[in-house]
């Protein structure tokens, strides 16, 4: 029996059924992988091997597959608390952003002062006031950093969340993401196709195959990751992920 | 800029007052003056009739009307309509009634309310609801196929609940196709309510153009009118305007 705060994923089958002209598509087939409790693992592949899908089956957005998925859930929480980090921030433009934050927590449970602290810990504190469209698209991202930490939950999802952004912009949230998670740690599920990505944030990098997505290698990081600020160091890592080492 | 040209329109929009009340002034003193009443006369009945609190009075019953069966209409059509754009099951089933019901004249409704219900305000109210609904569900139904589902999921994600995604993501979505229903309804309803009054009420400002209408008095129908458009008017810029705006504050 698996223990509750593990995440365990098995999705067996999932296919799209055929829409008008468009045949039936297997997106995922014999997906499967466990994370351990404040793991940070990086789901790698590349486009259209079923990434994105595989996120919206573990946060219950589609409940169409063939298989199982066990969330893990801190002790005392009728249920597992999901905080999900989409592609594009997905933000409500008629609410501020202090009111993005506060929307999602549940007046009873949240801890009062966390919204401040979020904003403290994103440097959103001078826009709390702003609504989402005065905000650059780096900005907008650090809100719905907030918004997924806020929950304080027991798995959070993110989905390329620094993709389309200037590579400088994206390393430094980046950093603000591993900082954040430092401060509150929660198992992560991250899904990138950039290997570089990858390299600096995960402990763990699960590689997707194409299409029909299924795990191709796990490749555990050991390196320190204060140690993978260096680009020489990024580059191994990257190089070991490409062809794992069998005894890693 | 924004000051000036809102300066320059006032004064454009004076000068076309002024013409048309030109026009009228001219086409009373070649008219027989029974079937077309000076302004200056109009204005003398208006005048009379806030003097004396008829016209005050006929206008709060049928205003009293107006928002009553502008907020059912409202509520209910703004209810079915987010649940026939949701759901296309139910959406197939009722669309063959909701065409049967927008093509119902007025009258109908109106005439049908009355005899099944007696002359009593409630039958009043329920015609001119009635009238209205159909219109608030199409429009509103068109909204709620069209919700983003982006904001959709992250609801369902962040587990919002029902009350809460309805209250601040499908609402507020759906604001600028409430604002229409709601202006198309003031100006639909307020017409439909004079009907309502001539054929069943013994109050308000339909009951009055009708009995003006029974004795042939022009100018008591035009002073009834101008006043009634007047509030209609004020109550478009002083409510529906600065709600609307309001609610559109996060717009860039």
């Amino acid at each position: 029996m698996a223990a509750v705060n593990e995440l365990h994923i098995d999705i067996v089958l999932k296919r799209f059924p055929a829409v008008g002209q468009a045949s039936a598509v297997t997106a995922i087939k014999g997906l499967r992988f466990a994370v351990r409790s404040g793991e940070f693992v990086c789901l790698l592949g590349p486009s259209g091997c079923g990434k994105t899908t595989s996120l919206n089956i573990i946060a219950g957005l589609d409940s169409d597959f063939d298989g199982t998925i066990a969330l893990p859930r801190a002790a005392g929480r009728p249920r597992p608390v999901i905080g999900y980090v989409f592609q594009t921030p997905r933000l409500l433009p008629w609410r501020t952003v202090e009111e993005n934050i506060a929307l999602v927590l549940d007046p009873a449970q949240a801890r009062p002062g966390i919204v401040d602290e979020l904003l403290k810990a994103t440097g959103l504190t001078e826009s709390r006031h702003a609504y989402p469209e005065r905000l650059s698209v780096g900005m907008a991202r650090r809100v719905a950093l907030a918004r997924a930490f806020a929950v304080a939950p027991d798995l959070l999802l993110m989905d390329e969340p620094f993709v389309s952004l200037d590579e400088p912009t994206a390393d430094r949230l980046r950093a603000l993401l591993l900082e954040i998670w430092q401060a509150r740690p929660t198992t992560v599920l991250f899904v990138t196709h950039d290997t570089r990505e990858a390299a600096r944030l995960a402990d763990r990098v699960v590689v997707l195959t194409a299409a029909p997505g299924s795990v191709q290698s796990i490749v555990a990081i050991d390196t320190p990751r204060r140690d993978r600020a260096e680009p020489e160091v990024v580059d191994r890592i990257r190089r070991q992920i490409a062809q794992p080492a069998p005894s890693a | 800029m924004t000051a000036k040209r809102l300066v320059g329109g006032g004064w454009q929009r004076t000068l076309s007052f002024g013409v048309l009340l030109l026009l009228w002034q001219l086409a009373s003193l070649a008219a027989d003056p029974r079937k077309l009443p000076s302004p200056r006369t109009v204005a003398g009945v208006l005048v009379d009739g806030i003097a004396d609190g008829s016209l005050p009075y006929h206008i709060g019953i049928t205003l009293a009307r107006v928002a009553v069966s502008f907020a059912l209409a409202m509520s209910i059509g703004i209810a079915i309509g987010i649940a026939m754009g949701r759901r296309p099951r139910l959406d197939r089933f009722f669309d063959g009634w909701l065409v049967l019901f927008l093509n119902i004249p007025a009258l109908v409704t109106i005439v049908l309310c009355y005899v099944w219900f007696g002359l009593i305000e409630a039958a009043a109210i329920a015609a001119v609801a009635l009238n209205k609904i159909p219109n608030v569900i199409v429009t509103l139904r068109e909204g709620a196929r069209a919700l983003n589902r982006d904001h959709l999921e992250m609801a369902e994600v962040f587990r919002l609940g029902r009350a809460k995604t309805l209250r601040h993501i499908v609402l507020p979505e759906l604001f600028p196709f409430i604002v229409v229903a709601a202006r198309s309804g003031l100006a639909l309803i307020w017409k439909i309510v004079l009907v309502v009054e001539l054929m069943g009420r013994s109050n308000g400002v339909g009951f009055q153009i009708g009995t003006f209408f029974s004795l042939f008095d022009v100018a008591g129908i035009l002073a009834y009118t101008i006043a009634f458009v007047a509030v209609i008017q004020a109550i478009e810029l002083a409510l529906l305007r600065p709600l609307e705006r309001r609610a559109n504050q996060w717009r860039r």
